[in-house]
């Protein structure tokens, strides 16, 4: 073959998409400066005055910071263990239902919300939720005071949560529901010869045989460990629940942008990406070496 | 599958097929709600009186959307932006997948791209980098800031790859042997048979971009230029006012005016849900490939 001369067209098939990347993800990269700097926009990266690691240390030192670290975590890790076991139990069930047709229609409707935006679906669960909303107008009826579901903060990071869940479980089931099909049926009718019931077969046949791929998406979820949801929690949240709503990525927006912090919103940012990008690379070193995942 | 018919199967079947379609009429019964309010009487819907059927039936809301000339700017907004934005993601992300399929043997940079480009999926400067280099390119108050401001789509690009790589390789070396040039063979042999996946990558770019508000909302400083989803999230979204208190809450909830909202968040799901069958054929099978490998 003759490579050589092909290169040459290959390298200029990857030239509009590098140059996409370098100037939008790249390009960024080298901006993290700011996060050292007083950043003032008029003067720019070079001409900004350095001043070390003020930024963090007046970080550290903020009483917001460690609420929203906390924040954050919170309710990412309840995310992550709630996207973990809800999709695979609706998987279990579905994957016990004999009629193809149903289970067909089911599995539809459920993968809908997912393709959803969180601005419209915030839109109506606030809706449903609201004071005079027909959630509250239930609990009335059945004589309970009404609630504020969305501006009360020992709920939020539970509602948040479980919108959550709502939205993507039905996506979520996709890669479970793949490894089902791929447990072969030979296995279950040796397990009913031998007078296995049908819990017993779920549980020595089904289970052992998507246990890898559980195993691998628990520790691929790891680098969400502060990835709250940053569009979720910006379209539910308000100031009522700021003290348990309120995130690195929303804090870092209205820090950042709305009261032009750059600097310190730019440290926090920093913070969070290095922390980010450690956990990712932990849980596909993990990943690769016990279940022989590979992303290309 | 092993087939039962004890009466404690059975009813086990039964209870299981109950709670199933329970669960899933979960999923349906918010967006049946706001329909439901959008077709009702304003003060029906105020008072909290619509459940899942219209209270005093009519079109007063969506003949109202007829007239409003914001709501219609921001649509064809988001649709230029949706065609834009499919046909260059796409076309790039295909273009640079082909020469990234092929092993560094044929292409003996290909590991260094495929590094740089993951490198570049998993570590992000941040907000504020980011905002500052779309305003130093220029990248504000312009369509091709919505456009181009996701940056490259790594991930997609990785999709296809993966699948240009699991092609037949006879495919190839037929084409090679009747002489066709890289840039044949990929708009001959390649596109041809990956399909499937340039179907999932394509949808699922058209509903990134129809879904995504953020972008509208930072990079655009006139309302007039905001992306649909932007304008709803004005509409919908609880305003950031210090000392917020819970009476002034429920105030804001009671002033909004609920079933032109509802109407409007109805028509920005539509096309959400005109391309989800076509959606449907393809992602089970693009998702899996891309995640899932054993």
């Amino acid at each position: 073959m003759n490579n050589r001369s092909f290169s040459k067209h290959y390298y200029l098939m990857l030239l509009p998409g590098m140059v996409w990347l370098i100037l939008i993800s790249i390009v960024p990269m080298f901006g993290i400066v700011i996060a050292f700097q007083d950043f003032n926009p008029g003067a720019g990266f070079f001409r900004s005055a350095w001043i070390g690691l003020e930024n963090f240390d007046y970080m550290f030192a903020l009483s917001d910071i460690r609420s929203i670290f906390f924040n954050t975590v919170f309710i990412a890790v309840m995310k992550m263990a709630a996207h973990l076991v809800v999709p695979l139990v609706f998987a279990l069930m579905l994957n016990e239902l004999r009629l193809a047709l149903i289970k067909r229609w089911i599995q539809t409707i459920v993968y809908l919300p997912h393709f959803l935006s969180w601005v419209i679906l915030a839109g109506i669960l606030l809706d449903i939720f609201s004071f005079s909303g027909p959630v509250n107008g239930l609990l009335k009826a059945l004589g309970f005071e009404p609630v504020l579901f969305f501006a009360n903060s020992t709920l939020f990071p539970f509602m948040v949560v479980a919108s959550d869940v709502w939205k993507e479980f039905g996506f979520n089931t996709i890669i479970y529901l793949a490894a089902l099909t791929g447990i072969s049926p030979v296995l279950y009718e040796a397990a009913a010869i031998d007078g296995a019931s049908r819990f017993r077969r779920l549980w020595h046949v089904t289970l052992p045989g998507i246990t890898t791929t559980i195993v691998l998406l628990a520790v691929l979820s790891l680098g969400n460990v502060l990835n709250a949801g940053f569009d979720q929690i910006f379209n539910l949240y308000n100031p009522l629940v700021y003290s348990t709503g309120d995130i690195i990525d929303t804090w870092v927006y209205r820090e950042g942008l709305l009261n032009l912090q750059y600097g310190l919103a730019t440290a926090v940012g920093l913070l969070k990406s290095v922390v980010s990008f450690i956990l990712i690379i932990i849980s596909y070193a993990l990943a690769s070496r016990f279940a022989n995942y590979r992303i290309f | 599958m092993v087939k039962e018919s004890t009466i404690g199967s059975k009813i086990f079947d039964g209870l299981l097929l109950a709670i199933l379609l329970l669960i899933t009429a979960l999923c349906l019964v918010p967006l049946i709600y706001t329909l439901a309010v959008s077709l009702s009487e304003k003060s029906a819907a105020a008072a909290g009186r619509v459940w899942l059927w219209p209270v005093g039936f009519n079109f007063n809301s969506y003949k109202q959307i007829m007239g409003d000339g914001a709501f219609f700017r921001s649509f064809l907004t988001s649709v230029q932006r949706v065609v834009l934005g499919g046909i260059i993601s796409t076309g790039i992300g295909t273009l640079m997948a082909y020469p990234l399929s092929k092993s560094p043997r044929q292409f003996r940079l290909r590991n260094v791209f495929m590094w740089f480009l993951i490198f570049a999926m998993l570590f992000n400067g941040g907000l504020i980098p980011w905002y500052m280099t779309m305003k130093s390119l220029g990248l504000m108050d312009n369509i091709w800031a919505l456009v181009l401001g996701g940056g490259l789509p790594v991930f997609h690009v990785i999709l296809i790859i993966n699948y240009f790589r699991n092609l037949p390789k006879e495919m190839e070396e037929a084409a090679l042997v009747d002489g066709a040039g890289p840039w044949r063979m990929l708009w001959s042999v390649f596109v041809p048979l990956a399909v499937p996946v340039l179907a999932t990558v394509l949808l699922f770019t058209i509903v990134y971009h129809w879904n995504e508000f953020f972008h509208g909302l930072v990079l655009m400083s006139r309302q007039d230029h905001y992306p649909l989803q932007t304008y709803i999230q004005q509409l919908v979204v609880i305003i950031d006012a210090a000392n917020m208190t819970e009476d002034q809450y429920k105030r804001m909830n009671e002033l909004s005016n609920q079933t032109l909202n509802s109407a409007k968040i109805f028509i920005a799901m539509i096309p959400v849900l005109v391309v989800y069958p076509f959606l449907q054929r393809f992602f089970i099978h693009g998702i899996t490939l891309g995640s899932v490998k054993e």
